[in-house]
């Protein structure tokens, strides 16, 4: 065998071997998506641009590789002293932003899709009107994401201003949602800059304080079928300090009921662990061994009867 | 009537006058390298510093892929793992890649417009002085703490809440440092090149080598303020009080991140410009055949670097940024794509039909059109904003960027060193050597980076020091690590190269490739002055001009193919030439 095909037989082998071992296993090609219209969308958007990537590189590696193996030197050879074609030169200018103009195109065409949430689903958790950017119908579950070092807290509110939803459902690390239902994120940070990230929910959305970051998700209906719904992992993608490794997400993805009877038991223990603490505090007020005089608010006062002026309370003379 | 003057009876020859009691020998001894002022010795103790620099960045590498070879490893803690990754980053660019392309340009300019030397020599020290402080003070912060916030060092988490140790500061006073080294270089190779070329070099005849040059040193002066003002915020922010990161206090991270990206983007065209530069010396000097379209090319360095500045928040799409500011981005971003394309395209065009020999620089040359290709069409991925919101921060942009700044740039250093170390130290590095580096950098190369691609796109994000054994991530990071020695012996291979060449290559001559350019005019190493004479330019391929002239003048056959080829001095293809 010449030791040009040699080369070439040689070169085929490795390539293949690169490119099929990756082929057989899904996604070692293209982004993560299942979870999510926006996710599956991005990869589609992917997948044109990667066939376009891959008609390109063939053409420029192949005349590349070709050119290195005829044109070596040998006796007798001589160079052609070419210094332009200036037809040419400008067809492969033209070309490149043709391809470009095409790419950027299609982007457009996704982008609709991937930025603006549809509606929830008939099967979809009912949901009343909320103020983002929202599906057509103007309605979403929303759900408040806080990044800190190094733990994400979901606060189950429509609201996600500091202070307006204290009292509201909230867990950590892990996200509950119904599927088949439009979910929104305000996306934020408390002390330095993270960036939430679920690959099978959609794309990464940075966390930068004095800052809210909006995305969206739907879950398919069908991840809701089997008990305990199912999960989606995830991580920080912003580095955060010394534990972002560490920094994890889940967001599991249960049936309507599910969710429902889960966001009322959560409602539930607070109500349980606020009474506990109302209770503690008027014992601790009314015994002796606390100088304190009683204020408006002990004796079993309800703090929140209409009519206070506030639930501060005036030291009596 | 007019009064006539007469000439004098006899003419009386000039009296010579004594203008000097005592010639002085050469300058030796270290300490004439310390107050040198001569660019080639200050060309060549960058490209000692540098390299040695590169050296220290691998290794901080090959720890952090030791780290990364298998999940859940406990071989380095996270916050020993933050900080190599962060002098790694830091390192190759502002300690390796950024001042090497300013060590071949100090040594390389001036001759190739047939200069004496820079146009501010002593400048030109205190610009090398200046980065070896900033490498020393950086450097320094291992023994006390060095930084972790990466090279990017984003706010608020380098604020001294959250670090409050000396790292941070070490990296701005390197900034400074390195920064203003390269101001004050910038400004000297401006001043050279628009004042001190040879007569008849106008601007259509100046080697793209230069032009390259040319247009780093009008980005550096562009960008460099920018960062020195970002850092100096940050300065004042750690310690003086002030809250221009701080959103709590009518501050905002995202400052930080414009600003930072604003130099950060045309940095990385600053690294990669003068690396083009050199590929576009290298292919037609063996290919034996003239660049393809010289304007085009010199065009499209000028365009690249002016849309460059037009392009840095395609670095920040997964900030709350608003719609027209992602589609802006988008935009710009795909329109560099076309010089770019347009430069790769005349570079292969360049090889079309011309008669190739594989010398070693040759090898890097076409190993960098082939990687950095791969590296610009993963560029259009990540510039797709939406398909972005996946891939950033993620092992596909460390891929990316090591396609175009590794598989790029260092392959253009390497292709270079190769080409440019005869004229040097006027000895010949080993054909034998320098291959077998060429082929294991490139097979390390991508068996380290290609499978990265997919690590990110399996979702393993960028600066985590350990990851789950989820997906095929353990079996891609393994291939990862075992590319990454392969590297590393390739690397080791040409530093071994270049450390016995220096002491035995064989004698290069003046002009061992036969090759276009000015600096080939004269001996090897060149002389203090440079050139004794230098001759009148008539084209950008001067050495062509002068051989077809001693041909003419003097009858002579045209010379030999190869000179050290023929001479049996060059070891590989043994191909013939045209013979006496």
């Amino acid at each position: 065998m010449t030791s040009r095909r040699l080369i070439l037989t040689l070169l085929a082998v490795v390539t293949g071997a690169l490119l099929l071992a990756p082929v057989a296993s899904a996604d070692l090609l293209t982004p993560e998506s299942g979870g999510s219209p926006n996710a599956d969308d991005i990869d589609t958007l992917y997948k044109f641009v990667l066939a376009v990537a891959f008609v390109v590189f063939v053409g420029v590696e192949g005349v590349l590789l070709y050119s290195v193996i005829k044109f070596k030197a040998r006796k007798g050879a001589v160079p052609a002293q070419i210094r332009g074609n200036t037809r040419l030169e400008i067809g492969w200018t033209v070309g490149a932003a043709v391809i470009l103009v095409v790419l950027a195109t299609l982007t457009f065409v996704k982008l609709d899709d991937i930025r603006n949430p549809p509606p929830s689903g008939a099967n979809g958790l009912q949901l009343a009107d909320t103020s983002r950017r929202l599906p057509p119908n103007g309605k979403s579950l929303n759900i408040c994401v806080n990044g800190q070092q190094y733990i994400w807290r979901y606060t189950y509110a429509q609201d996600c201003k500091a202070g307006k939803n204290l009292g509201a459902p909230f867990s950590y690390e892990e996200m509950v949602v119904p599927v088949d239902t439009t979910v929104t994120l305000d996306i934020g940070s408390q002390d330095v800059a993270h960036s939430w990230w679920i690959p099978k929910l959609g794309g990464k959305f940075d966390a930068i304080p004095g800052y809210t970051n909006h995305t969206w998700f739907k879950v398919p209906g069908k991840f809701g079928t089997k008990p305990g719904g199912t999960v989606f992992f995830g991580q920080c993608a912003e580095l955060c300090g010394r534990n972002h490794a560490n920094m994890t997400a889940r967001v599991r993805a249960v049936s309507v009921q599910e969710y429902q009877r889960w966001i009322d038991q959560r409602k539930a223990d607070i109500k349980s662990a606020e009474d506990q603490a109302a209770l503690l505090r008027r014992k601790l007020e009314g015994s002796t061994a606390n100088s304190q005089p009683a204020g408006p608010a002990a004796a079993g006062q309800n703090p929140a009867r209409p009519g206070d002026a506030s639930d501060t309370t005036n030291p009596q003379p | 009537m007019a009064a006539t003057v007469e000439a004098p009876a006899t003419t009386v020859a000039p009296v010579p006058q004594v203008v000097a009691r005592k010639v002085e020998g050469p300058p030796t001894g270290w300490t004439s390298w310390v107050t040198t002022t001569d660019h080639k010795r200050i060309g060549i103790m960058y490209l000692v510093l540098t390299f040695a620099f590169f050296i220290l960045g691998g290794v901080e590498a090959l720890l952090i892929r030791l780290q990364l070879a298998v999940p859940n490893n406990d071989l380095l803690t996270p916050q020993t793992y933050n900080q190599l990754f962060t002098m790694h980053g830091t390192t190759m660019i502002f300690l390796f890649v950024v001042p090497v392309m300013a060590g071949f340009g100090n040594y390389f300019v001036p001759l190739m417009i047939g200069a004496r030397d820079m146009a501010f020599p002593k400048l030109n020290a205190l610009s090398f002085w200046l980065l070896c402080a900033g490498g020393l003070v950086f450097y320094a912060s291992i023994f006390f703490s060095p930084p972790e916030c990466g090279w990017t060092c984003y706010s608020p988490l380098s604020d001294t809440t959250y670090l409050p140790s000396g790292g941070v500061d070490a990296w701005i006073f390197l900034i400074h440092l390195t920064g203003l080294s390269s101001l004050v270089g910038a400004v000297n190779f401006y001043a050279t090149i628009a004042n001190m070329r040879a007569p008849g070099m106008g601007w259509g005849r100046l080697p793209l080598f230069v032009w390259a040059i040319l247009t780093y040193a009008v980005l550096l002066i562009l960008a460099l303020p920018v960062i020195a003002a970002a850092v100096t915020l940050l300065l004042t922010d750690r310690h003086f009080g002030t809250h221009f990161y701080d959103a709590s206090n009518g501050g905002s991270p995202l400052l930080w991140q414009h600003l930072f990206w604003f130099f950060g983007h045309p940095e990385v065209y600053i690294m990669v410009l003068p690396g083009f530069g050199i590929i576009s010396e290298v292919l037609p000097v063996f290919a034996r055949k003239p660049i393809f379209g010289y304007k085009a090319i010199a065009a499209a360095t000028l365009v690249i670097a002016f849309l460059g500045l037009l392009v840095w928040a395609h670095h920040m799409f997964t900030t709350p940024s608003p719609s027209l500011v992602l589609i802006f981005f988008m935009m710009s971003s795909f329109l560099i794509a076309v010089p770019t394309g347009v430069k790769i395209f005349n570079w292969v065009a360049t090889l079309w039909r011309g008669t190739i020999t594989y010398t070693t620089s040759l090898l890097f040359a076409v190993g960098f059109i082939a990687t950095f290709l791969v590296g610009g069409i993963t560029g259009i991925f990540v510039a797709v904003f939406p398909i972005d919101w996946q891939l950033h921060d993620t092992y596909f942009v460390v891929a990316h960027f090591h396609y175009v700044l590794m598989g790029g740039a260092v392959f253009t250093i390497f292709s270079g060193l190769y080409y440019w170390f005869p004229k040097m130290t006027g000895r010949l590095m080993s054909e034998p050597l320098g291959k077998a580096s060429f082929w294991l950098m490139l097979i390390g190369f991508h068996v380290t980076f290609l499978v990265q691609h997919s690590a990110g796109m399996e979702g393993m994000p960028r600066r985590i020091y350990e990851y789950s054994d989820v997906n095929d991530l353990a079996i891609l990071n393994l291939i990862s690590t075992i590319g990454a020695f392969i590297l590393g012996v390739g690397i080791l291979l040409t530093l071994i190269n270049v450390l016995i060449s220096v002491k035995r290559g064989p004698i290069a001559g003046p002009d061992p490739w036969k090759a276009n350019t000015l600096e080939w005019f004269t001996s090897s190493p060149p002389p203090v002055n440079n050139f004794d004479a230098v001759p009148r330019i008539r084209s950008v391929e001067p050495m062509k001009d002068i051989r077809r002239q001693i041909v003419a003048q003097t009858g002579a056959a045209e010379p030999a193919y190869m000179t050290a080829m023929e001479a049996g001095r060059l070891a590989g293809d043994g191909h013939g030439g045209a013979s006496r």
